[in-house]
This record gives C-alpha cells, sequence and structure tokens, in this order.
C-alpha cells in the first residue's frame, strides 16, 4: 500500500491504495465519486473515461501512478450545474437511454471540441468510436455533438 | 404479449387498480421513499384498494406532487412514460411533477417487472386509473366545499375549478379527498383530450445521467460492505476437482475465499468460487490469482455439435403449429418453388453495465440493490431461497445500466444473498464483462428450413416455415410442455401475413448445460430474419418486386398495409435506386406493434459492403411519448446490426470463446448507417416499443445486400468485412 496525492475536479485528496490500482476504482471506490462507470476493464467500451491534464484516459486501464501529480477531471467536475455546453447539448438531444455510457462519451466529447470546435462527421467518427453504447445513442450522440458545436446536422 | 412468457414472469396478485393518495409528504429521499408510504395505510382498509395498496400519488399540502414509478428504469424510459399515464388523468403537468422510483414490492406497486415491451402497454389502462381516481376524489372534495355536483368541476394544472371558473388548488383539497372512498371506476380521458400523452417529452432522467448523478445498481455502497468476484464453473456443469486459493489469499485486501454456487432457476447449480475483499481490484486480483480445476464433461458441446444436432433433428416433422389450407398438397402440385435453410447464433445480451448486487441478510430479513429488470420476481426468488416471507425483504431499485432481458434472470441476486448470509456482512457481487460474456445465459441459436411455392401469378401460394431451436421455457422452467406445444417460440411467423396454404412446425433441440434465456425480441430475432428473407427469396422466384409481393399478402388487413405503404413512401421505394446500390425490405410483427425498414447498402472503394441509410415505419397504436419512442427504435437498429454483423458467441469443449468487447464485438457510431424514423399516428391502444423494430432489420439488410450483390446471405452473423 503507498499514500498517494491526487487532484481530482479541482479538489485534493490522499489515498492509500496499491500501486497497480486503477484510477477508475480509485476514484469510485476511495474518493466515491461514482460518476465514471465500469464496462469492459480493457480499454473497449470508454464508460471509464476521465481527463487526465485535459486528455481523455480510460482510467479502468491507467494505473493510479500515473494520475499522481496530474489534473484529474471526472463527469463530477465537468460542470457544478450540468451547464457544460455538451451537457446541455445532450440534454437539448435527450441522448442518455440506460445512461451508463454516458459520462464516458460527454467526456471525450468535450475534449473533442476543444480540439476541434467545429468537428466534422469524421472527425466526430474518430474521437467516438472509442465508445461503446449498448443501448444504441450513436446517433444521438453526433447530433448533440454538432450543437454543442452550434452546428445545425 | 406474451401470454406464456409473462405467465411466469408475473408474480403479483393485484388485478384492480389501487390508489391511495396522501395528504402530508415527509422528506424522503430518493431511493428512500418508504418513509413516507407507511402514512397511506390509513387507506388500507378502503375497498377498491383492498389488502393492498398503490401508493403512487403524494401530494403536498404546498401541492406539490410526486409520483412514484412502479416499474424499474432499463434506459427504455419508464421513469417518464409511467408516471405521465398518471399524471395525465391527475390533471398535473408531468414536467413540474417530481418522480421517484418505487421499491420492489408489489403489494403496493402491482406488476413491476420490465420485459415483452409491455411496460406501457401492460399497465395502460390500470396507471390512468390510478390518476383518474385521484382526481374524482379531489373533485368531489372542492365540490363539497362549494356546494356543487363534482360533475360540475374540472382539473388544470393542479387544480380544481368550478363553473364560476372559482379553484382550489390540489394541496388545498388533499385532505378532504384522503378521507373519501376510491372510486372503483373512474372515468378516463377521451384520447383526443389528452393533453400530454402523445407529445414529445423530456425525461427526468437524463440531467442525471450528464452529470454522473445518477445512481446505478453498481454505485451502491452501505457500511461495512465487502466485495465478492466470482469464478464460475466455464463449462457450466463441471465440479471443482482441486483449487489452490494461496496465492489468491495473499493479495493484499483479499479477506476470504468460499466455494458457493450459482443457481438459475431449474437448472442444476453451477459450481463457484468467490473471492471476498475489502474493495472490488482485490477482489478481482484474487479471482485471477485461483487455481481451480475443473471437471470437464465427457462429452463437451460445441458450437459444431450443436447446429449439427439442430439439423439432424430437422429431418424429422416436429410438432405441428399452425396450418390453413393444404400445404403439402399445393406444394406438391406448384411448379414455381423455392426451399431454404438459415442459421441463427447465440448472442450474449451484454448491458454495458455488468450484473452486481448488494445484499445485507441479517437473520430473516434482507435489504437488497440491485440492477433488475424483475424486482417481484427476484423478491419471490429471495423468499424462497432464504426461506423468509416476502415482506422481510427490502428491495431497491437504483437506475439499471441496460436490460435486454438479461437481467429477468436473477442468479446475481442469489449469489449476493447466499454471501451475504454465509458471511454475516452487506456483500457486494460484481461480475466483470468477462463474467458476462462467457457465462450466460444466452439468447439461443436455431436453424430454419422454409418450403414456399407460388401460383401462376407469382403470388405466395403455399409455406411451410419449421424451427429447429431449444426451448427457454423447458430450459428455465422444465415446462415440458413447451417441446411439442412451441407457444412464442413460434413468434413472429403468423403474424402478420396471410397465405392460404400455411403450415409451420416446432422440432425441440436440447443444448444442456448452455443456459438460456429471453434476449431483446425473444424468438422474433431469430425467425424473422428466415421468415422474411425467404419471403424476399419467394418474390424473386416470380421475379417480383419485394415490396409488391408483401403488398399482395397484406391485401386484407388496412392497418398493416397502411405501414407498409408509408414505408415504400418515405424510403422512395419507386424511385430508381443509385447506380452500384442495392435496396431491401423487411416487416414484422409482434409485441404489438408493427414495424419495417427499408435499408440501402452500396460498395465502398475497396469493394466492401457498406450500410448507407435505414428508413424506419412502425405502428405502435397511441404512443405516449414519441421523442423516447424514437430513441428505442433507434435502440432496435443498432442492436440489431450488432447482432447481423459482428459477432457470435460460439463454443469449444463446452466453454464460450468469446469474453470482452474486443472479440465480442458491438457496433461503433462510424458504423452507423444514415436513420430515419417514421411513426404512424393513430389512436389504438398503444403496442409495444422496446423490441418490435429489431426483427425486421437483419432480414432488410440480407435483402438489400441480395438486391446488390445477388447472393443469399441465409447465415448471421454476416462478414462483410471481407
Ligand atoms: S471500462 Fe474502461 S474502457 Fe471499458
Ligand atoms: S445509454 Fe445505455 S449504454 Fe449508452
Amino acid at each position: 500500500m503507498s499514500n498517494f496525492k491526487l487532484s481530482i475536479n479541482g479538489k485534493s485528496y490522499q489515498v492509500d491504495v496499491e500501486e497497480d490500482m486503477p484510477l477508475l476504482w480509485v476514484v469510485r471506490d476511495y474518493i466515491g465519486l461514482t460518476g465514471s462507470k465500469f464496462g469492459c476493464g480493457i480499454m473497449q467500451c470508454g464508460a471509464c473515461t476521465m481527463h487526465l491534464n485535459g486528455e481523455p484516459v480510460f482510467s479502468c486501464s491507467t494505473p493510479i501512478t500515473a494520475a499522481v501529480g496530474k489534473k484529474i477531471t471526472t463527469i463530477e467536475g465537468l460542470s457544478e450545474d450540468s451547464s457544460h455546453p455538451v451537457q446541455q447539448a445532450w440534454i437539448a438531444e435527450q441522448v442518455p437511454q440506460c445512461g451508463y455510457c454516458q459520462s464516458g462519451q460527454i467526456m471525450r466529447a468535450a475534449w473533442l471540441l476543444e480540439q476541434h470546435p467545429k468537428p466534422t462527421d469524421g472527425q466526430i467518427d474518430e474521437a467516438m468510436s472509442a465508445h461503446i453504447c449498448r443501448c444504441g445513442t450513436y446517433d444521438r450522440v453526433r447530433k448533440a455533438i454538432h450543437r454543442a458545436a452550434g452546428v445545425d446536422s | 404479449m406474451n401470454i406464456s412468457r409473462r405467465k411466469f414472469i408475473q408474480t403479483s396478485g393485484l388485478a384492480a387498480a389501487g390508489l391511495a393518495i396522501g395528504y402530508q409528504f415527509i422528506a424522503c429521499t430518493a431511493d428512500e421513499p418508504e418513509g413516507t408510504i407507511q402514512l397511506f395505510r390509513m387507506n388500507v382498509d378502503n375497498e377498491a384498494v383492498g389488502a393492498a395498496l398503490n401508493p403512487y400519488i403524494l401530494i403536498e399540502k404546498t401541492g406539490a406532487v410526486t409520483i412514484f414509478t412502479p416499474k424499474p428504469e432499463i434506459g427504455t424510459g419508464t421513469f417518464q412514460s409511467l408516471p405521465l399515464l398518471i399524471a395525465e388523468e391527475l390533471g398535473v403537468n408531468p414536467t413540474s411533477i417530481t418522480v421517484k422510483q418505487s421499491r420492489g414490492d408489489n403489494q403496493r406497486f402491482g406488476d413491476q417487472d420490465v420485459g415483452g415491451s409491455s411496460a406501457v402497454s401492460g399497465r395502460w389502462v390500470q396507471l390512468r386509473q390510478v390518476g383518474a381516481a385521484a382526481r374524482e376524489m379531489l373533485c368531489t372534495a372542492a365540490a363539497a366545499r362549494w356546494g356543487v355536483a363534482a360533475g360540475d368541476c374540472r382539473v388544470e394544472n393542479g387544480q380544481v375549478f368550478n363553473q364560476k371558473n372559482e379553484s382550489l388548488s390540489f394541496g388545498d383539497l388533499v385532505e378532504d379527498a384522503a378521507k373519501l372512498p376510491v372510486p372503483k371506476e373512474p372515468k378516463l380521458k377521451d384520447p383526443k383530450d389528452f393533453l400530454y400523452i402523445g407529445k414529445p417529452q423530456p425525461r427526468k432522467d437524463i440531467e442525471w445521467k450528464v452529470n454522473g448523478s445518477a445512481n446505478f445498481g453498481i454505485d451502491m455502497k452501505v457500511e461495512g460492505m465487502v466485495y465478492a468476484v466470482i469464478e464460475r464453473s466455464p463449462n457450466f456443469s463441471g465440479k471443482i476437482k482441486s483449487l489452490d486459493d494461496t496465492a489468491a489469499r495473499s493479495v493484499k485486501g483479499v479477506l476470504d475465499v468460499v466455494r458457493t454456487e450459482r443457481w438459475l432457476l431449474q437448472r442444476k447449480p453451477q459450481e463457484s468460487v468467490a473471492v471476498i475483499a475489502d474493495n472490488f481490484w482485490a477482489a478481482l486480483k484474487g479471482k485471477k490469482a485461483l487455481q481451480i480445476e475443473w471437471e470437464v464433461p465427457a462429452e463437451p458441446m460445441s458450437t459444431e455439435k450443436i447446429y449439427n444436432n439442430f439439423r439432424e433433428l430437422a429431418k424429422g416433422d416436429g410438432a405441428k403449429d399452425k396450418s390453413k389450407g393444404n400445404f403439402a398438397k399445393t406444394f406438391a402440385a406448384a411448379t414455381v418453388k423455392t426451399e431454404a435453410e438459415y442459421e441463427l447464433p447465440f448472442l450474449a445480451h451484454s448491458p454495458l453495465e455488468p450484473q452486481n448486487c448488494l445484499a445485507h441478510v441479517q437473520g430473516d430479513k434482507v435489504e437488497i440493490w440491485s440492477p433488475s429488470q424483475t424486482p417481484n420476481w427476484d423478491v419471490q426468488h429471495v423468499a424462497g431461497f432464504l426461506k423468509i416471507p416476502p415482506e422481510n425483504i427490502t428491495y431497491h431499485v437504483p437506475f439499471v445500466g441496460g436490460g435486454f432481458g438479461r437481467r429477468l434472470i436473477g442468479d446475481y441476486v442469489i449469489e449476493a444473498c447466499r454471501l451475504s448470509k454465509q458471511l454475516g456482512k452487506p456483500v457486494k457481487v460484481m461480475w466483470t464483462r468477462e463474467d458476462d460474456t462467457t457465462q450466460g445465459p444466452f439468447r439461443p441459436g436455431s436453424v430454419n428450413q422454409l418450403k414456399g411455392a407460388l401460383d401462376a401469378d407469382g403470388h405466395l401460394l403455399a409455406l411451410h416455415h419449421k424451427v429447429v431451436a431449444p426451448s427457454i421455457n423447458y430450459a428455465l422452467f422444465n415446462d415440458v410442455e413447451s417441446k411439442t406445444k412451441p407457444g412464442y417460440i413460434m413468434e413472429p411467423i403468423a403474424d402478420l401475413y396471410d397465405i392460404p396454404n400455411f403450415e409451420t412446425s416446432y422440432v425441440f433441440a436440447d443444448v444442456e448445460p448452455m443456459p438460456i434465456n429471453w434476449w431483446r425480441s425473444v424468438y422474433s430475432s431469430t425467425n424473422a430474419f428466415a421468415h422474411e428473407s425467404f419471403i424476399d427469396e419467394m418474390a424473386r422466384a416470380g421475379g417480383q418486386d419485394p415490396f409488391e409481393f408483401r403488398r399482395h399478402l397484406l391485401r386484407n388487413d388496412a392497418r398493416r398495409l397502411k405501414t407498409l405503404e408509408m414505408l415504400a413512401e418515405k424510403s422512395g421505394w419507386g424511385q430508381p435506386k443509385a447506380e452500384g446500390t442495392g435496396r431491401g425490405v423487411a416487416i414484422t410483427h409482434c409485441f404489438g406493434s408493427t414495424a419495417g425498414h427499408v435499408v440501402e447498402v452500396s460498395k465502398n472503394s475497396k469493394g466492401k459492403i457498406k450500410v448507407d441509410r435505414v428508413v424506419t415505419v412502425v405502428d405502435a397504436g397511441i404512443i405516449v411519448n414519441p421523442d423516447n419512442y424514437r430513441a428505442q427504435v433507434e435502440g432496435c437498429i443498432v442492436m440489431a446490426l450488432t447482432a447481423a454483423l459482428k459477432d457470435a458467441i460460439t463454443f469449444e469443449n463446452g466453454v464460450a470463446k468469446q469474453d470482452n468487447f474486443h472479440n465480442y464485438r458491438m457496433l461503433r457510431i462510424d458504423e452507423m448507417p444514415k436513420v430515419e424514423i417514421h411513426l404512424m399516428q393513430n389512436t389504438e391502444a398503444p403496442g409495444g416499443a422496446g423490441e418490435p423494430a429489431l426483427p425486421p432489420l437483419a432480414p432488410a439488410l440480407a435483402n438489400a445486400i441480395f438486391d446488390l450483390t445477388g447472393e443469399r446471405l441465409r447465415k448471421l452473423p454476416m462478414d462483410l468485412t471481407t
């Protein structure tokens, strides 16, 4: 067990966990932020996506040691009040069905819009194909990203 | 609806709508509504409510209205659509109410299970009666204050009005109203007067699902809880030959390793080993460190053996199901005839939230938090397993990360109860994706054989459809009768077309020890592929247009014909198609709704086939929330494309070969065709939403590929990558 100092959503935390514990489980089970989800554990589904220094990572496969000293942002830290343009677009398009994949999708979409404020369909495909939505919300994900970018789809 | 299937799932003894309305509101958290419910016991003696109580509606003195949604929200939108039914009749704007999730308790909330696309259609009348009864009580209370007849009062937006347009708010009236008898036959609104039903409405769970605050089963936590990750017999029947848990026990955080078993209804329990730890990661590492030697059955199952057996069995006649006219005679005499065989695979459900359950058994009481499609059925099974009365079970219903039929089976609930009882602690059982993919229960595969003949005009004269498949009811309930009386196993083969000489037959196939159960749209998901592909084959055999061919088959069914014609119109079927493209049509009727797709395909620059466009028309009667209905159709299309184009679950040496999303792949956003969905408008009773649009997609796709390439693909999944 080792002691790690973490910065999550602008707050500092200290946790005492095994060095090989993935960031996802530290955040969910020790910090108590459960918005990031577990879907596969092998970087296939994207449900666990968080930002490390602004870059999306699969937190199920990111050891805690790789997150020390970096700014960790989870869905809970994206905005105080669901006001991030991506969240607002997601509400407007009524994207979620079961909702389980959505935290991860929203985190990547927020990053995508920072890279490409007006992403093309090709750029959306490239970024968002890291995610699986078993409920099949892909069409609305695309529409919501265009909406957040202020572009009619 | 599938009566035969539902009869096993249905556990509610409630026939009539019960109702209680409250006069006071006690603060309660989203998952702790029960604190308030005791208040409504005062209405228990009311005749119309009976011994059971359905406390759906809370009205505060301030006028604030809370409606308890009776069924789990698995993604299909019940959190909005069921309260909507009550709110419409009660006379409140559904956007102004608070919605809370009920606990699993069918004595209070009636049938709470979600399956068979029946959430809205199955409680369409009953939940509106709940709202209407409350409305009438509020009107009666207001009428007494004003000294007018109750019939002269009307409600609007949480207020009762008299003919002079004076008003009293529900909050002012609720105390008086609660003392009144509950009307036995409250008058329901005429559908033309609906203010909210039928209009797109936002779902109240969506904001929580975009900010991470929606609580799923996997997020549940209680003081003193331990985690359990379980290794189950990989071949479903083999026992443990030897177990070495030394390495597992030495993992930091692992507290214990215990032998346990997996219960799955009538099936033989499956031997398992549980690793108990103070955190999930340690439990998972512990599981990976287990050294278990499993007994291998003398003749382990394999996909090859299963399908060889299906084909061997297909040589027999099987049990006759439907019969009309004289198939044998007309087929023998016909000059244009065709025969074909279709093969459908085993599949996993793969809801994105892996199965999990938190249970705390304390003496003869248990508290459960479980993402489930069947709170009532789970309660019944837990009561039987722990030998306690159902009243001793507190069953919390969190949001559910997808169902698709998988969570109709509460094996993981019993696992958690068994371990909690054994360890004397709250235990959270967590399945991994590998567990979910390899352990089933699976959608059963099948072989379908069809024969058909045309008359001199090229119309369908005779058709025989034989299904060789396992019986889910036999596998789960030992329902021997289902081997010869297939019932829903034959869905939706006989549910649409008028074919003059028509026969269906069923050949039972045993796939023990593979666990099987219902998968979104169940047997319609397999049978429809064969049936609607073959209808296309018959159309082509007579040189007919596939749409016109179907049009003739539906000529005596005005409602379904309209759906088909709308599909032709919206897809531009009559217009010439572009060079190098193909298009196919298919239509089915199941779960109370008729759905059809036109699929368009083309070849890309590398000569590979891609799916360009799907045009869909659905007739589902009254649609309570069109936007949400559309979302369900979108979901059906994606799930059907995944099933048609991605991976099967295959078995070797009795073990599933696929184990996670890298080899049991899902469709992703970059493979999405353009999707256009059109919903028919009418005032017929609601049909199902979650399943009907799935079955016709794969045959429409296969028909489109034939149109493009001339090659008939009769086996799913199809591989378009080569
Ligand atoms: S849980 Fe991390 S990618 Fe699936
Ligand atoms: S909304 Fe259910 S998995 Fe995406």
